[in-house]
């Protein structure tokens, strides 16, 4: 079933009613089996309401008790959104996809803490989702750059996350799930975390790990790599040429007390056997090359 | 978002750190002025500027008379104060803080910092005062003192005690290193700092804590709830282009090199600013004019990056997702006609509708180069910046 979700999915959206969650609303229920699964919305005093045929609920809860949906995709506005998170932890839903950029750093602190011990997975936020290619997409990548495939993609970025989509398939190398971890310094899923399930997952054969600078993530991800992981991985680390103690545009992509460089990042990822390339218009011939060797 | 120093103390005081008596200054007569209010016999006269290793550049000195103070001001105010984090250029100096003297017995560092891949905001104590703390940390590691603050139950008395006494501060004068630990806490999680450091918090000869120093940064995601922060925003501090940027929604960061870019996304941005280098040029600029560009933004980032004299010619990168390719073609057409664009373009596009973006492109007249991919766009924006 590649990683997370499939076609059998079932999905609320938080924040449909707004104009960004019904544009991609409309987008996610029309990618393959979309239809299917994007069962429910929650908009508070808006329940009883549909939008595109997809009824409206006031709670997580209340969604979830009526549809059965276990997965919610968050476009709720910053100020509100980690209250959003907080909301489908409390319902116990298996997963939730924060897309909303610019939550204050305090408040995923406070909800990540209320996040221990629960059951709930968090992907973002500040991120653009994750799809398993011709099943269902949850999020605002573009689906028609997608096949269905092997390889597994986790990044902490948006349109570098299609650029190595559209290199893998100009290359006719699909893709079994792609997730977009987020920008953000304080997020859900970790780069370690989603290596994990691709290298228990029967229909991933090789992973693209693309990062950023900032933090100490792709560093733990690889030395975890190094003795654990038995399919090979192709790594980028965007950032090379961004100046020390700048925020590169994502609230997590800054070199802060001598940490986060790309430098630093790349050295350790080979040292662990990553096949890494310094040019991120060859992500997905370097995947190739490895795949034929 | 950074802040002063003397801005820093205020909110210090507000949650009850002590911190030395000082004034804030604009010109060398208020300056002088400052110290006859404050009195005493010894002050401090320290440049405010947003960057660190003021003292080392000359921008505080120590004066033991009003004269003393003036011709400290003089020298200070109107300076380019040159530090390891300002840059070849310095920061010219046009606020001053005068303070009174402090006899120092003892420096420590205290600091606070989002730990990322703990998910706590992390408390750091060191005897090393007055040091840069990244330099203990690579030197004598064993003389950081870390605790990770649970943030419902918030720093507990007992750890902040512990961690005053591990540091070596006087068991009399704990219970003001308590307070002071207390009060930090509780100012960075209120405004929503991302970093607060007052290095050196000092002991004095009499026994008392005192913040000698105060450095913030808040997170620019919580602005929206914190109006008293942003008032104390000081655009002196800030690139005039990046300052522009934000009131169009355009995140930009000036860099030295001579080849702009105009990318949709953080991450893409980033690696277009890559493979500029890899390929043997030199990005201008990281510009993401993020997912919603239209006409106006991308003429807006032109403007921009044609403000930089040194520009030899612009690479626009594009991976449509929500943003159809079409629609920034006719973005980018428009803008290249409205600024006169006189540097060779190169524009790669990919993604939704890349097809009917080519074409505005092709049939727009406009001398723009297109670039079959990322690397093929890069190789040809390098040899167009050398003029070739």
């Amino acid at each position: 079933m590649a990683i997370l979700i499939d076609k059998n999915t079932r999905v609320m959206t938080q924040g449909m009613t707004g104009k960004v969650g019904q544009f991609h609303t409309i987008n996610c229920k029309a990618y393959a089996n979309g239809a299917n699964c994007f069962v429910a919305g929650v908009t508070p005093n808006k329940g009883g309401q549909r939008f595109e045929d997809i009824p409206i609920y006031n709670s997580v809860a209340e969604a979830k008790a009526q549809t059965g949906a276990t997965v919610s995709v968050i476009y709720v506005p910053p100020p509100y959104a980690a209250a959003a998170i907080d909301e489908a932890v409390a319902a116990d839903l298996d997963l939730v996809v924060c897309i909303t950029e610019g939550i204050p750093v305090h408040d995923m602190l406070r909800t990540r803490y209320k996040m221990q011990g629960r059951r709930t997975l968090l992907i973002g936020p500040n991120c653009p989702g994750l799809i398993t290619p011709d099943e269902i997409k949850i999020g605002i990548m573009p689906g028609h750059i997608h096949r269905k495939g092997r390889i597994g993609v986790v990044s902490r970025s948006g349109t570098l996350t299609y650029e190595a989509v559209g290199q893998l398939t100009a290359l006719g190398l699909g893709q079994s799930s792609c997730v977009g971890i987020g920008g953000d310094p304080i997020n859900g899923l970790k780069h370690l975390d989603v290596m994990k399930l691709f290298n228990d997952d029967p229909e991933t054969d090789a992973v693209i790990m693309v990062g950023e600078i900032g933090g100490t993530d792709e560093e733990e991800c690889s030395r975890w790599i190094k003795g654990n992981m038995n399919k090979p991985v192709v790594g980028f680390i965007a950032g090379v040429t961004a100046p020390p103690g700048k925020r590169m545009g994502h609230a997590g992509a800054i070199i802060s007390g001598g940490q986060g460089g790309a430098e630093d990042k790349l050295a350790v990822m080979e040292e662990c056997g990553i096949h890494i390339t310094r040019n991120p218009a060859e992500m997905g011939q370097v995947m190739q090359r490895v795949l034929k060797a | 978002m950074k802040i002063h120093e003397y801005q820093g103390k205020e909110i210090l005081r507000q949650f009850g750190v002590p911190t030395p008596r000082g004034i804030a200054c604009f010109s060398v007569d208020e300056a002088v002025a400052a110290s006859q209010e404050l009195g005493g016999a010894k002050w401090v006269v320290k440049a405010q500027i947003h960057a660190g290793g003021r003292g080392k550049g000359g921008g505080v000195k120590v004066a033991q008379s009003p004269d003393e103070v003036r011709s400290a001001a003089q020298q200070i105010l109107g300076m380019h104060l040159i530090t390891h984090q300002t840059g070849k250029e310095g920061q010219i100096v046009h606020r001053l803080l005068i303070e009174e003297g402090a006899q120092i017995a003892k420096e420590f560092y205290l600091g606070m910092v989002i730990d990322r891949s703990q998910q706590r905001v992390a408390l750091l104590a060191s005897s090393e005062g007055g040091m840069e703390i990244e330099q203990v940390a690579a030197r004598r590691p064993e003389k950081i003192h870390t605790v990770r603050i649970d943030p419902v139950a918030g720093l507990s008395s007992s750890d902040a005690t512990r961690v005053s006494r591990d540091i070596g501060i006087p068991e009399a004068a704990i219970p003001e290193a308590v307070t002071a630990l207390h009060g930090l806490y509780r100012a960075f999680v209120e405004k929503d700092a991302m970093l607060a450091e007052i290095n050196p918090l000092v002991l004095t000869a009499d026994g008392r804590i005192l913040a000698l120093d105060a450095k913030f940064n808040f997170d620019s995601n919580a602005l929206y709830r914190h109006p008293e922060i942003i008032a104390l925003r000081d655009l002196d501090e800030e690139d005039p282009a990046e300052i522009e940027a934000s009131k169009f929604d355009l995140s930009y960061i000036s860099l030295d090199g001579d080849i702009g870019c105009l990318v949709n996304g953080a991450g893409l941005a980033m690696a277009t600013m890559d493979i500029i280098k890899l390929y043997g040029g030199n990005p201008a600029n990281f510009l993401d004019v993020g997912g919603g560009a239209d006409k106006e933004k991308v003429t807006e980032a032109f403007k921009l990056m044609l403000r930089n004299p040194n520009l030899k010619a612009i690479l626009v990168n594009i991976f449509g997702g929500i943003m159809k390719c079409d629609v920034i073609a006719e973005g980018v057409v428009a803008a290249a006609r409205e600024v006169h664009l006189s540097v060779p373009l190169i524009v790669r596009l990919e993604g939704t509708n890349v097809e009917l973006g080519k074409k505005i492109l092709a049939e727009s007249g406009l001398p723009i180069i297109s670039g079959n991919d990322m690397a093929d766009a890069a190789q040809k924006v390098v040899a167009a910046a050398r003029g070739k």
